[in-house]
């Protein structure tokens, strides 16, 4: 049996859904939310990466690249409020996470 | 042709079971390794479809550094990640039904889609054959050329996402004494130096 473009287009929807699903489980977590988030990413690099692969076409890497620049940016940026977040209020839970009353 | 299929069955369910441990497991620690797993198993699937320098920067710079940082923040907040659980039964149910309907929905996608009949014809910049040319080497032909724009741009993305970070996270205690350059570079003579002239017998 040969791995078509299919295989990777499910294993990536379901890396999708995990990192959703994971989203609203940890509610309360802002780690394990920004976790989630890197999940979903890396999904849609599978999926990039499985297009570029059985198209032939090199353009879908280079877009991966760009995508892993700015989520490893967004990694970077969110953990750093974090920290700054946590040294302010001594806690990182999301319900407390309401100075603006949005 | 048996082993393909065999190994992206076990890197992809590897990397599955990884990612739900990811937002199953009790300690966030926890959490992190099986993200690790997880982008490392990711990784060698990239291998397998012949993206080898993704693969590369896959594992160096995602698991080297950014779930490294990761690891760090969490072993530096000293936070009660038990209390922070609290409800994740509550939220199940809602999560596992909007789970299943995107699930469902990428399903009807997958099952439903066919490439165009001249997609072939319009691609842009075809892989070379592995033989003349490694998918590192192509890449960069690709990238500091047509893309030479983008690449910059997430330079910039990156520069911006340092900067932004050292902001944040900087703090000046302020019983720590600190060097003030400008303060040290305006001195003169007059300002350091403060003749006394003491008259003998009367001390100061």
């Amino acid at each position: 049996m040969t791995i078509g473009l299919g295989h990777y287009l499910t294993v990536a929807a379901i890396l999708f859904t995990i990192g959703i699903f994971g989203i609203f489980l940890n509610r309360k977590n802002v780690i394990i939310i920004l976790m989630s988030i890197e999940l979903i990413l890396l999904a849609v690099n599978v999926n990039l990466v499985a297009f570029s692969a059985f198209l032939g076409d090199l353009v879908g890497q280079i877009y991966a690249l760009l995508v892993l620049t700015v989520a490893a940016a967004e990694a970077a940026i969110g953990l750093a409020i974090l920290v700054a977040y946590y040294r302010n209020r001594g806690s990182i839970a999301v319900e407390d996470i309401n100075l603006m009353k949005g | 042709m048996i082993f393909p299929a065999l190994f992206f069955y076990l890197f992809s369910g590897v990397c599955i079971a990884a990612a739900v441990m990811v937002i199953a497991a009790r300690n966030p620690v926890h959490s992190v390794l099986f993200l690790i797993l997880a982008f490392v198993n990711a990784a060698a699937l990239f291998i397998l479809l012949g993206a080898e320098f993704l693969a590369m920067i896959l594992i160096i710079v995602y698991v080297g550094a950014v779930l490294v940082l990761f690891l760090f923040v969490v072993m530096m907040l000293d936070v009660d990640f038990a209390q922070l659980r609290q409800g994740f039964i509550q939220y199940l149910p809602i999560g596992a039904f909007l789970g299943a309907i995107l699930l469902i929905e990428l399903v009807l996608v997958l099952v439903s889609w066919t490439i165009g009949p001249d997609v072939q014809r319009t691609i842009a910049t075809p892989i070379p054959p592995i033989a003349s040319t490694v998918n590192a080497e192509a890449l960069g032909h690709v990238l500091y050329t047509r893309y030479v724009y983008f690449f910059q741009a997430a330079g910039v993305v990156l520069l911006v996402a340092m900067i932004g970070a050292i902001v944040l996270t900087l703090r000046h205690k302020p019983h720590v004494k600190r060097q003030n350059i400008a303060e040290q570079v305006a001195r003169t003579k007059a300002t350091a130096i403060d003749l006394v002239k003491v008259r003998p017998g009367q001390g100061l």
